[in-house]
């Protein structure tokens, strides 16, 4: 169902109830792929859907204007979960051209042919006049691919952000103050920490230029549109860039016959300190999406493996690799673990959190067979030392 | 001082300013960059940096 955002421009996408895999990254609450449609002297569309859904999108515009109307396609990223409808429409659209960075016509021409597409390449000052409207566009390269641009209505002080300040979450309503807003700003944290929690410094690039911006509406790619709470999402971007980390600890493990998991439950009773948020996170029911979640904004983490194999346990190996590429910054922690003959578990974990730029707290806390009561002693004061730390980044956040 | 540009995403190295948050520091030209050395914006080597002409 079409829904305007101002007379003459209309959200035209795609709700997606149904997706709960999105590459990887756990979708409980859906998503949705917004497109919308500005008529004026010269229409345009800004960013399609995922091509599945194409003829929905097709729909939704007839429901409003002539195919054939379409001057304009404005491509703000070529990622398939808004660019793979393009191919659908440039066929149904016979006016349109497609109006993107050089990089995103590369990209485009990676995905599909787009032999018989004509092209308007723009670029950050760039704008185009549509009548009434204008659009004006922002090159955003990293966020979050090389090829990303936003695009921004002056008339309306209206930025559409693509994937910026997006969430995954399907809704009826169309915007933030129509949903819970805890809600929104929970599946809004969600996808900055699974998708861009890397790109804090082009996302701090991007976040300067907009601030030139006056900006009343934020219309981001997925999710609800920010008309009621923009500057909340965008002060929640500005900490989410640092990873700002609220005073709270994870311990996060995986064990085979419970002594990692015994340890774990001992570091966590040293670090349920006054002031402190201590939260325990058993790899084998908490998603990679949960953790880089939780991940965001801890202060400190414990990350514990027994030895299999010589190494570490292979879905912690997982949980690792992918925190990793998310390159949470500003974290301090430490590794632990028991093993049978050799340590390599451990190790291996402590090797991960070197990698990941983590501020070492202490060596691996590591134990043979089954943990001692003195054992489990150490772990609770090495569970005091995560606490420590996770109240002076709580204080800092207070300065 | 020669600049070089990261052919991915368009970050400029600018000898002048080197790149302390990595510890390379200001007058530190490209040959004398470490190999290790990643783009600070997308992370990719110095092999994917062109020469960039002012």
């Amino acid at each position: 169902m079409n829904t305007a955002v101002f007379t003459g421009i209309d959200w035209v996408g795609y709700v997606d109830w149904n997706v709960r895999d999105f590459h990887g990254y756990d979708t409980p609450r859906g998503s949705t792929y917004n497109a919308y449609l500005l008529q004026d002297e010269h229409t345009a569309l800004v960013d399609t859907v995922k091509a599945p859904h194409a003829e929905r999108l097709l729909a939704n515009v007839s429901g409003l204007t002539d195919l054939d109307s379409i001057e304009y396609v404005i491509c703000n990223h070529a990622e398939p979960d808004h660019a793979s409808g393009l191919g659908r429409v440039m066929q149904a659209c016979p006016r349109a051209k497609v109006v993107c960075t050089e990089k995103c016509r590369a990209t485009l021409s990676g995905y599909q042919d787009t032999s018989a597409w004509q092209f308007h390449i723009v670029g950050t000052g760039d704008s185009l006049s549509l009548g009434a409207r204008s659009l004006a566009f922002l090159s955003t390269p990293m966020v979050h691919w090389p090829e990303s641009m936003m695009t921004y209505c002056p008339e309306e002080k209206l930025l559409f952000s693509q994937d910026g300040f997006g969430q995954h979450y399907a809704s009826t309503g169309r915007f933030d103050d129509q949903e819970p807003l805890e809600t929104v700003m929970w599946e809004a944290k969600t996808y900055y920490a699974n998708i861009i929690m890397w790109a804090g410094k082009p996302i701090g690039k991007a976040l300067e230029a907009a601030s030139q911006l006056d900006i009343d509406v934020i219309a981001p790619a997925h999710g609800v549109i920010w008309r009621s709470h923009p500057s909340t999402i965008i002060q929640a971007y500005k900490d989410w860039i640092l990873c700002k980390a609220q005073p709270k600890v994870l311990v996060v493990y995986d064990s085979m016959w419970d002594s990692t998991g015994r340890m774990a439950e001992a570091i966590l009773e040293g670090a349920g300190q006054e002031g402190v948020s201590a939260k325990l996170l058993s790899i084998r029911n908490s998603s990679i999406t949960l953790l880089a979640t939780e991940v965001l904004d801890a202060a400190a983490i414990a990350f514990g493996s027994p030895t299999l194999n010589s190494t570490l346990m292979p879905q912690m190996a997982a949980v690792l690799t992918y925190l990793k590429g998310l390159r949470p910054a500003g974290k301090a922690g430490f590794a632990f673990g028991s093993y049978g003959w050799m340590p390599g578990g451990p190790v291996a974990v402590d090797e991960y959190i070197k990698q990941m730029k983590f501020e070492l707290l202490r060596e691996p806390l590591t134990t043979q067979w089954k943990p001692t009561e003195q054992v489990l002693q150490e772990c609770r004061e090495a569970g005091e030392i995560l606490a420590e730390r996770a109240l002076k980044a709580g204080c800092a956040q207070d300065t | 001082m020669q600049k070089w540009v990261c052919d991915v995403c368009g970050y400029v190295y600018d000898p002048q300013v080197g790149d302390p948050d990595s510890g390379i520091d200001p007058g530190t030209a490209w040959e004398d960059v470490p190999d290790e050395w990643e783009c600070p914006e997308c992370f990719v080597g110095k092999d994917e940096f062109s020469p960039l002409d002012d």
